[in-house]
């Protein structure tokens, strides 16, 4: 509730706690200090590769960062996400990948931690049947009710077509 | 019959997405729930914030139960937090820790002397790692540990008078039922 749910990031915000600024070249200077911190702090970020052993390795980390939430920016991967919290995980399963740990090991371990709710596909599990098979109770539910509307629908229409007694058999035209 | 199917679907319509507004104002959607309550705290080593030199484990503070703290000086809730702690944490019952959490110790040391410190001690968490075993996604959050190092209840975000009269007060009256 607190953080709303809006934006969930801003909890992670970083303060912006700059002092008086009392002259316009101090303005200018803490202008520039500011630009220059943002884009050493941009660059920093920007080269950080992880030293990959090949393609293959690197394919496969970003295939198992794709299927991990972030829990910052919910709606991110912790692939895509800029939250500080995505770039520790990005380095943990990296490092569990050099240690030698499978994905399902590596998912196993966020999992423990942070709940199935990393996992960006629900496992089929007790708790999640609902999920995993409600739209298609829903879609029988909706087919049954279709079933009993076209029977009941044709049953009265077998009814009126039935020649009103008294009639010629003749005069039963085909309506349709 | 057959008329009202559909005012009586549209009506269950109606119920769902009232009762979803409801849950809604009453739960945060955004918060993921841990799956640590009720289960050994990860063992952890920890630097003290004013004495980096010594360290605190889980070990060590085995036999007394403790709420760990996660704060931080960048983080806006924490200072909307403090004030509850300065005013409560004292008569909580249980030690109070802090963790700071990926922050620099001096803006941190800074932090605490302007809002004061409500603290026993506080554990400093600058590269994030512990943090992660501890399932900790943001600040602030809080773990209470029993005596036998066991996670028994978490909060997320901060914690407001009514959270400590509501939660945190018989999650403790609970840990001293078992043991005196």
């Amino acid at each position: 509730m607190f953080f709303g749910s809006s934006a969930p990031c801003a909890r992670f915000s970083l303060a912006t706690a700059t002092g008086p600024v009392r002259a316009p070249g101090a303005l200018l200077r803490v202008l520039l200090a500011a630009l220059l911190a943002f884009a050493s702090v941009a660059h920093s970020q920007a080269i950080q590769p992880l030293p990959f052993k090949n393609h293959a390795e690197k394919v496969r980390f970003q295939h198992l960062t794709r299927q991990l939430r972030c829990l910052v920016c919910q709606d991110e991967s912790i692939a895509d996400s800029d939250a500080e919290l995505a770039r520790d995980l990005r380095l943990d399963v990296f490092q569990q990948m050099q240690a030698g740990r499978s994905d399902k090991q590596i998912k196993q371990y966020l999992v423990a931690r942070y709940s199935d709710f990393v996992l960006y596909d629900p496992p089929l599990q007790a708790n999640t049947l609902l999920l995993w098979f409600g739209p298609l109770l829903i879609l029988l539910a909706g087919a049954a009710v279709v079933v009993i509307a076209i029977r009941r629908r044709s049953r009265d229409a077998g009814i009126t077509a039935q020649p009103p007694a008294g009639q010629a058999p003749t005069d039963n035209e085909d309506d349709w | 019959m057959s008329r009202s199917l559909p005012l009586f679907g549209f009506l269950l319509l109606v119920a769902l997405f009232g009762f979803g507004i409801w849950w809604n104002t009453r739960h945060d959607p955004n918060e993921v729930p841990s799956p640590l309550i009720n289960k050994p705290a990860p063992a952890f080593v920890l630097p003290l914030l004013d004495d980096p030199a010594q360290t605190v484990s889980k070990a060590g503070l085995l036999g007394k139960p403790y709420l760990l703290n996660v704060f931080a000086s960048w983080c806006f809730a924490c200072g909307e937090e403090h004030p509850t702690l300065m005013a409560e944490g004292s008569q909580l019952g249980v030690m109070l820790i802090g963790y700071d959490y990926k922050d620099a110790p001096d803006d941190a040391k800074n932090w605490l002397r302007e809002h004061g410190n409500p603290y026993r001690m506080v554990v400093a968490d600058r590269p994030g790692r512990t943090a992660i075993d501890f399932g900790v996604y943001g600040a602030p959050e809080s773990f209470l540990i029993d005596a036998k190092g066991v996670i028994r209840y978490k909060h997320i975000g901060p914690i407001t008078p009514e959270v400590i009269a509501k939660e945190l007060k018989p999650a403790i009256a609970a840990l001293q039922k078992e043991s005196p």
